[in-house]
């Protein structure tokens, strides 16, 4: 797989303390420009852009973590497990002031804390590093098991993966197994862009549903069609939230 | 006696008892000897069924909020099947567990190969920073573990298996313990290799060292072993020469040499006994003392 294409700018060397100047907040609507800081281009692909909404419905509606609360332990945990075109990811940390929007241009370089594939040891904000597919679902279960072992029972665990991602088969191992443990606090985004090279007949949400999930799918760019379905209540059950958007090859 | 994994299912269903913070995660291997472990600790001692992929992004997840886990099953299954998971879910998040092997090289011989294992230490030598423990009898398995159990959030291996020496030495992580000296060169005998390895070097004018830890390699007790002659036979239970860029790493300023012996790369294709197999790779009293003493001399 590869990333859409895109020409990283290449700058100078920042610091890696996303932290050291304290951003200010932005808006969906500055979104695009933040993604030109690393892509060069004012005008983005939809395969650029497939996570964008969801994303951003997530972090500015649902999810209770602030760059104040990155280290509290009863904080939502979002996971980019679909860890290719990070770009939508890194501008809407930015937005919300995770990250300084000034490391941006900086994406793919040398000294740089934004790869292509973040790596949460370097990443403000990123809960897990990604790139190789198949291991954010996990992760995901094992944090929700962890955060329930802890008597944790409030903070909600969210991960986001794409259709194509969902072929490997580590996901299905994780879907399996968090219906039957009743993981209620696991949530999944699952990005469909119609990328996964045989498709999923019968849909992508029928795997979960089989396996006693809790899902909705959604037009992917619709911000009150993701809320609703975000926000909806599943209780016993994980969740997962199928984002409908533009193929990605059209 | 009882066996290594015997020991560890005891020893961790009491640590659970004792640590709010450790966590059992099993793919259905030794579930029902943690039963009753599960029925106290429902939220710490995780059964995720045959998904080996899963035992080990759980574990990483796991210690993703905090908690310190421990995961096994056969060596074949918690190492070399989801490799990329021990790759990446541990080491590449910057979080630890403690893995728990069984069965390692040829405890089951009449499984086969799907059963052996003999290239887990050598394939999680390609990683930075695991700890790798061999123990040789049970009462070494338990001090090992409950080291490793509180050793923060390291990553740590601890690599149990049902051939093992008559009795325990007083192991301590990191460190070679001398168990015979001589003039003429040095034996290393990794975990349950070391009855064989006296056995075999009986009557001859040798160090005999033993390690229950192998990474970190003790080089300083490697090189303070050697009197005058810097020539080292190391005895293994896995893949031969494993640790041989260790031990040359440790000598590397000495003009020296380096014999490893340990289980053969190729496929042995034969059933039987753990007996026959150990004899058959050369790691039998009589095989160990042919090549020792051949290469000693």
């Amino acid at each position: 797989m590869t990333t859409a294409a895109i020409t990283p700018q290449q700058s100078g060397r920042p610091g890696r303390a996303g932290h050291s100047e304290r951003p200010e907040q932005s808006g969906f609507a500055d979104l695009p420009r933040l993604m030109s800081l690393m892509t060069g281009a004012e005008k983005h692909t939809a395969a650029a852009t497939s996570t964008l909404d969801a994303l951003w419905v997530l972090y500015d509606r649902v999810l209770r973590v602030s760059p104040e609360t990155l280290r509290d332990q009863d904080r939502d945990r979002f996971l980019l497990s679909k860890g290719h075109g990070p770009m939508a990811y890194y501008s809407v940390l930015a937005a919300k002031g995770f990250l300084s929007p000034h490391l941006l241009p900086s994406f793919g370089s040398y000294h740089s804390p934004l790869g292509h594939h973040p790596d949460r040891l370097l990443v403000p904000g990123a809960e897990i590093g990604s790139g190789s597919l198949g291991h954010g679902l996990p992760l995901a279960v094992g944090s929700a098991l962890g955060l329930r072992a802890q008597g944790l029972t409030d903070p909600a665990v969210w991960v986001l993966i794409g259709d194509a991602e969902f072929d490997e088969g580590s996901n299905h191992e994780a879907v399996a197994f968090a219906g039957a443990a009743g993981l209620d606090r696991l949530h999944v985004v699952a990005i469909d862009n119609s990328s996964a090279t045989h498709g999923w007949r019968g849909g992508i949400a029928a795997r979960f549903e089989t396996e006693g999930w809790s899902t909705a799918t959604v037009d992917g760019r619709d911000h009150e069609a993701l809320y609703a379905a975000y926000t909806a209540p599943h209780p016993g059950r994980p969740h997962a939230v199928v984002a409908r958007v533009e193929p990605k090859n059209s | 006696m009882d066996t290594m994994r015997d020991r560890f299912i005891a020893t961790t269903a009491d640590l659970l008892d004792h640590d709010p913070r450790l966590a059992v995660v099993l793919a259905d291997i030794s579930a029902a000897g943690f039963a009753p472990a599960a029925e106290r600790h429902p939220d710490r001692v995780i059964n995720v069924g045959i998904r080996e992929q899963l035992l080990i992004g759980a574990a990483g997840g796991l210690a993703l909020t905090g908690m310190r886990p421990i995961a096994h099953t056969f060596a074949s299954f918690l190492v070399e099947r989801p490799f990329e998971q021990v790759k990446l879910d541990l080491g590449h998040q910057g979080v630890g567990a403690v893995l728990v092997s069984a069965s390692g090289s040829y405890d089951w011989p009449a499984g086969g190969r799907t059963h052996m294992a003999p290239g887990d230490v050598a394939l999680l030598d390609t990683l930075p920073g695991w700890t790798v423990h061999v123990p040789g009898h049970p009462d070494e398995a338990e001090a090992l573990l409950r080291h490793a159990a509180a050793d923060g959030d390291g990553k740590v291996y601890l690599r149990l298996s049902g051939h093992q020496n008559a009795e325990a030495l007083p192991v301590a992580p990191g460190r070679f313990l001398t168990v015979r000296q001589g003039t003429g060169g040095v034996v290393l005998a990794v975990g349950p290799m070391l009855d064989a390895v006296l056995a075999a070097t009986e009557g001859l004018d040798v160090t005999v060292l033993y390690a229950a830890t192998v990474r970190p390699f003790d080089a300083a007790g490697l090189r303070a072993a050697l009197g005058g002659r810097a020539d080292v036979v190391l005895v293994e239970p896995y893949l031969a020469g494993t640790s041989n860029n260790e031990a040359h790493d440790a000598l590397a300023d000495l003009p020296h040499r380096v014999l490893g012996l340990g289980v053969p790369r190729e496929e042995h294709r034969h059933y039987g006994t753990v007996a026959e197999h150990l004899a058959a790779y050369g790691l039998d009293a009589p095989g160990l003392r042919e090549r020792i003493a051949g290469y000693l001399g």
